[in-house]
């Protein structure tokens, strides 16, 4: 028995070893001809690795595409959480293998990809017909030396989406007009209102708005520079901007104005499906995420109204893997995808902003209006404070992390710890990582 | 040899067919003494290869990354700095309570785990009808993936809407948010190992009681020994080595643990194990380091760091051994 168990436990320790190791394995290999895309018998079968609620599959676009090219078959792949995504395809490039032969790239990572990863996907300076775009969205795509890595989807002016139901039992007034006007101008009045919302709303349970974190995004997107200077140098720690956006967010939270939820994290959905907060911040791709898990027992109840300054949260890019056996026919498939009209199409069916200079010119996008949200002019709402959206805005490498991280050292705020220190381990993490 | 030699000078074959008759002879010698000392070799050596390829090879490769400065998108492009990786990780706050929340998430949830699945093993092994069906049932946790089990708990353990907090509420408790305070956290992240593995250790054990001669209990019982002193007695020394095993494989998973710490706090939460780290994990740390800071250097060198607990709390364990064998 003795010599028996001591070799097992010899094999279980050899095992703990592999184990222990195991974990790190999995980056390594690769295949040129990975991402699952080709041509057979005539038939071209493209892949897409996609997000959150881009709209393309959503609003039946690939269908259409499908049907106008009968020997075109598209298989989309569609990850909840951008982040997940996002680590996914950093290990997929890493290792070359499995990639799709379309990828969607977020903003917050649109200058890593660019500075890192610039020969890994196709060129679109030279393709004809997408110059349509808004300047400062092509030009956060391209590298120092002119390749144009992908194409925009959508843009993320932002708003206030509140409940009307909530501020009239608080008794602050419910036409969008008069609440914009409560907060124009200036986020400070923002949380001024929250503060007379928790002092008159009757009944419980109702946080005047999500999470610090969505106000703090709002604040610190507002400015042409945030994580990082023009030189790519980082100044998220002297920001000035950055620094306001942390002292009202904060504000916010230790006034418990917030709901101290985690934006697109479990307990956000149910918060918006039982109405635990009556205002957020809501750039317009989050419109239809909001009339989805919100359903249709609040329809009517959201309204929408504009925030106190334009900023842009968010947005996406299409682009094509070099190695794609199907170059081609991908970059084909992208231009139509964020063409005006397909643009304006899923502005009409879920709200998400076109990146598109001519979409947003089209009357149809002008004047649409939402019946989700109590028939909101969105079209005006979003196309004005689009305007409003700085015309510079310096991207850095690792802003996705930083907001992130951010977020996070709010959600300390909200949960007691004293601002400075959560300053102090936000900024912390920041050195780690961005190593 | 030594025979066809004998053969050959006692004259019995004529010469000059000594050596073509011979060939085929000494080739089937050579097979049969490949096949008696090469076999075993070639036997084992799927396993080896297996092991050389998936364990040998990042064993020796992770250690070469973790003494570079690597990034996840630029694998080749790497930079000597030594164990630059290691003394950082040494000073670095993260770890150490990377460290602690492994040792007190492995605590609470490999002690009751284990007395647990001791009870239930000392039931099953009680003469009852359908134990089968217990027996089945007690280890249909240990066949749900950790992905599932761990995102059923997660929505079970939800602040506002969740049923735990629920059921405290309807009997008038203030609702506990689970993910954000540490104990809390850590507490239900057990509960989730827990759950999966109670009763997979439970079987272990009954195995283990079925193999204890009756006489023993028989013997026991003469001697006056009650049901509580038999179990003392008879049962847990009879299943020692099954216990010590079970406790060395939940050391092992207590270490390793990853899946439930990631999955309970969902997205950026799950990767850094809530917003004050207060249930990352070594495992989670590694993650994070890797996979949300993409500096594969350092995530190298806490796999190592891992590795290297795991060796001390071996050669720790070995050496108590040994001293209370040469105490006793």
């Amino acid at each position: 028995m003795g010599t028996y168990g001591s070799l097992r436990r010899k094999a279980v320790a050899t095992v703990a070893a592999a184990g222990a190791l195991a974990l790190v394995v999995g980056c390594s290999g690769g295949d040129d001809s990975a991402t699952g895309g080709g041509k057979k018998d005539g038939k071209v079968t493209i892949t897409m690795g996609l997000y959150g609620v881009m709209g393309l599959k959503e609003t039946g676009l690939l269908e259409q595409y499908e049907k106008e090219n009968p020997n075109v078959e598209i298989k989309a792949d569609i990850a909840g959480d951008e982040q997940t995504y996002y680590t996914a395809l950093q290990t997929h490039l890493a290792a070359g293998n499995g990639l799709k032969d379309i990828q969607g790239i977020e903003i917050g990572r649109a200058k890593e990809i660019t500075e890192t990863q610039a020969d890994k996907f196709a060129d679109f300076a030279d393709m004809a017909g997408t110059d349509h775009f808004l300047p400062w969205k092509e030009s956060q795509i391209s590298t120092a030396d002119g390749k144009v890595l992908g194409l925009g989807t959508d843009i993320g002016p932002m708003a206030v989406c509140y409940r009307k139901d909530y501020f009239e039992q608080a008794g602050l007034p419910t036409d969008r007009e008069e609440v914009g006007k409560l907060w124009e101008g200036d986020w400070s009045k923002y949380v001024e209102v929250g503060r007379t919302f928790k002092k008159d709303f009757k009944g419980d349970k109702v946080a005047f708005t999500d999470s610090a974190s969505g106000l703090f995004n709002a604040m610190v997107y507002g400015y042409p520079e945030q994580y990082y200077d023009e030189k790519g140098e980082l100044i998220y720690d002297k920001n000035p901007a950055v620094k306001e956006a942390w002292g009202l967010a904060s504000d916010a939270a230790e006034d418990g104005l917030t709901a101290k939820l985690r934006q697109f994290q479990p307990g956000w959905d149910p918060g918006l499906a039982n109405g635990t907060f009556a205002t957020a911040v809501c750039p317009a791709w989050m419109l239809s995420h909001i009339s989805e898990k919100a359903g249709d027992a609040n329809k009517g109840k959201w309204d929408v109204a504009r925030a106190p300054k334009g900023a842009n949260w968010g947005g996406s890019f299409l682009g094509v893997v070099e190695q794609s056996p199907v170059k081609e026919e991908a970059k084909k498939l992208v231009a139509w995808l964020t063409a005006p009209e397909q643009q304006a199409h899923i502005f009409k069916e879920i709200g998400n902003i076109p990146s598109s200079k001519e979409a947003l010119e089209n009357p149809d996008v002008k004047n649409a209006t939402s019946e989700y949200f109590d028939n909101a002019p969105i079209g005006q709402i979003f196309g004005a404070a689009a305007q409003e959206i700085p015309d510079k805005q310096v991207l850095g490498r690792k802003d996705g992390t930083i907001k992130d991280t951010f977020s996070q050292g709010l959600a300390l705020v909200e949960q007691g710890t004293a601002r400075d220190k959560a300053w102090k381990t936000t900024t912390e993490r920041i050195e780690k990582a961005v190593g | 040899m030594a025979t066809s030699t004998t053969k050959a000078l006692t004259g019995e074959e004529p010469p000059g067919t000594t050596g073509d008759g011979n060939t085929p002879r000494r080739r089937g010698a050579l097979l049969h003494r490949l096949d008696v000392k090469g076999a075993p070799y070639a036997f084992v050596a799927p396993f080896f290869v297996v092991f050389a390829a998936f364990s040998f090879y990042p064993l020796v490769y992770t250690s070469w990354i973790s003494l570079h400065d690597v990034e996840l998108a630029t694998l080749d492009v790497m930079e000597w700095v030594a164990f630059d990786n290691y003394v950082e990780l040494w000073g670095d706050s993260r770890f150490w309570n990377a460290l602690q929340n492994t040792i007190t998430i492995g605590v609470i949830s490999t002690v009751p785990q284990l007395m647990m699945a001791l009870g239930l093993a000392h039931l099953l092994n009680y003469r009852m009808r359908a134990s089968l069906f217990f027996r089945v049932a007690s280890l249909v946790p240990y066949a749900t993936s950790v992905a599932a089990a761990a995102l059923v708990f997660t929505m079970i353990f939800e602040r506002d809407f969740g049923m735990i907090n629920w059921a405290l509420g309807s009997v008038g408790i203030d609702p506990v948010d689970w993910e954000a305070d540490k104990w809390p956290a850590q507490a239900a992240i057990s509960t989730i190992v827990i759950w999966r593995w109670t009763g997979y250790n439970a079987l272990l054990y009954l195995a283990a009681m079925q193999a204890i001669p009756a006489e023993r209990y028989e013997a026991a019982s003469l001697d006056g020994a009650s049901r509580w002193k038999q179990f003392t007695h008879v049962t847990v020394p009879g299943i020692r080595s099954t216990i010590v095993f079970t406790i060395v494989l939940s050391t092992i998973g207590a270490t390793q643990l990853f899946g439930e710490p990631l999955i309970f706090g969902q997205g950026p939460n799950g990767v850094t194990g809530g917003a004050d780290n207060q249930y990352q994990t070594l495992g989670l740390l590694l993650y994070e380091e890797g996979w949300k800071n993409y500096q594969m250097g350092r995530s190298a060198t806490v796999a190592w760091a891992m590795f290297m607990l795991l060796v001390l709390a071996f050669v720790a364990q070995h050496l108590i051994k040994r001293l209370r064998s040469r105490t006793s």
